[in-house]
């Protein structure tokens, strides 16, 4: 389970680069609806992946997140795979 | 075959972010022109540049709209919503009807620049994001134009080097006159960033008086030594009479000729027969006398060769006329694939307002300049036909003839 730290990061950049209002942002809400992301937004997301948290990832890699909670557990195991790896 | 008017305009430049600020700098003689240091450090020769401050179009588009807009792309949407706000033409005009777009322009190099530079550092092309293809492409103006404003016609770039904007609008009205298209939005636009011009300096075709930025740019001066690159965005709304009167729009001027060359020679060096014979062309098709011409807006960009031939080939053409003749780039610099545009907005700027812009730094005239007859100071004057000049690299040669449309 990600933490509130990382959540928070991940809302406010997300609702940054993505020009939502960060109150639409709920753990339960989809995130494609909620962000209104098409296939191109995902190549934005993978950029913002890694610039923010320093992941290198692929816009497949999102293909299986459906709610922000999905994401943020997304995010949070592979932030902690990384850490582990170094 | 269809008459061809003017029923819009908008300009982004070094000298005025819209008409009327541009009239302004026209009628006083302001020059847009100062230094970008950035450039020195990068080992560039010269450091001089149109200088202008980028739009905020963070308050005017949402992500979706702005990602895949380059610099030249902001300063075109700028150019074009100016334009469609004089013709009268709203969203649901462009949803009923087929509006295209025919814009010019050459190059797109800082976004390739930024793209190649995290490919290389990361090593991961998704690292470059979504927007980098659609602001790198030679058509990132029309592309991403057609896509805002929702534009039903036609939809592509013209890229004919220094004349890219002149021939865009040549384009527009073959289209228009044919009754191929009733309305386009035509124009030329150009990136302002040392990425855009650094090859280009490696020439030495730039001026480097930069202890006078505004004396920099001196067309058909004798002591003129290279240009002065610059941009931004200009738009023109060109339709058929007939849909001008349709919709009770402000008819602002009318295109009566366009001629066009190619020198058949040298990539950079021009020579006087190809742009006589688009001269002579564009005088052709117009059905005027060189008489009927009595302002002429010179390509003259300060080099020493391009002037000289082109002062010979108007010369040929008009010299038992003897018109008014400036080069709007000395205030402006050269807006390369923007130029062939932005000078018939500041040609028609100049015509509707009665006065022909001051030629500044025309200081000492060469052997063919002294012949031509160039004001340095705004002269008061009503006309009602004027004649534009590109040319561009290649040996492309453009020419537009705009008058007062009488009915």
């Amino acid at each position: 389970m990600a933490n509130t730290e990382l959540i928070e990061k991940i809302n406010q950049k997300l609702a940054e680069e993505f020009e939502t209002d960060i109150e639409r942002i709920r753990p339960d809400a989809p995130l494609m609806q909620t962000l209104e992301l098409d296939s191109l937004d995902l190549v934005d997301m993978v950029v913002l992946v890694e610039q923010h948290f320093g992941l290198t990832l692929k816009a497949q890699d999102f293909a299986t997140i459906k709610t922000f909670q999905d994401f943020y557990d997304f995010i949070d195991s592979h932030v902690n795979e990384s850490n582990e790896q170094k | 075959m269809n008459r061809v008017v003017i029923t819009g305009m908008g300009i982004y430049s070094c000298i005025g972010k819209n008409q009327e600020e541009v009239r302004r700098s026209l009628y006083h003689g302001v020059s847009g022109i100062g230094l970008d240091p950035v450039r020195k450090e990068y080992g560039y020769r010269s450091a001089l540049t149109g200088i202008l401050d980028k739009p905020d179009i963070k308050e005017l588009l949402d992500r979706k709209k702005r990602m895949g807009l380059s610099e030249q792309g902001q300063y075109a949407y700028m150019a074009t919503v100016e334009a469609f706000r004089q013709a009268g033409i709203d969203e649901a005009y462009l949803q009923e009807n087929e509006v295209g777009i025919l814009y010019g322009n050459d190059s797109s190099a800082e976004p390739v620049i930024h793209a190649v530079d995290i490919i290389r550092e990361k090593r991961n092309t998704a690292l470059v994001g979504s927007g980098s293809i659609f602001q790198s492409m030679n058509s990132t103006v029309t592309m991403n134009l057609s896509v805002i404003f929702k534009l039903k016609g036609i939809s592509f770039t013209v890229s004919g080097a220094c004349a890219s904007g002149s021939h865009a609008i040549g384009m527009g009205y073959f289209l228009i006159r044919s009754g191929m298209q009733e309305c386009l939005v035509c124009g030329g636009a150009q990136e302002v960033n040392m990425y855009s011009v650094g090859s280009f300096d490696g020439l030495s075709a730039f001026s480097i008086r930069e202890d006078e930025p505004a004396k920099a740019s001196r067309p058909f001066d004798k002591h003129r030594d290279g240009l002065v690159p610059s941009g931004g965005g200009a738009t023109l709304i060109l339709e058929s009479y007939a849909s001008a009167k349709r919709r009770g729009a402000k008819i602002l001027g009318e295109v009566a000729g366009y001629g066009f060359s190619s020198n058949g020679d040298h990539l950079s060096v021009p020579n006087v027969d190809g742009p006589r014979r688009s001269l002579e062309m564009a005088i052709k098709d117009s059905g005027l006398g060189i008489k009927d011409i009595q302002y002429i807006n010179a390509h003259a960009t300060s080099t020493q060769i391009g002037d000289l031939n082109e002062a010979k080939a108007i010369l040929h053409v008009l010299g038992d006329a003897r018109p008014y003749v400036t080069s709007t780039k000395s205030m402006t610099g050269h807006e390369m694939w923007m130029a062939g545009a932005s000078e018939i907005v500041y040609s028609m700027l100049m015509m509707q307002n009665d006065f022909i812009a001051p030629h500044l730094n025309f200081e000492e005239p060469d052997e063919c300049s002294a012949l031509l007859h160039i004001p340095v100071q705004t002269v008061q004057k009503e006309f009602d036909t004027f004649l534009s000049n590109s040319f561009g690299f290649g040996g492309t040669n453009s020419t537009l003839i705009i008058r007062k449309c009488h009915l």
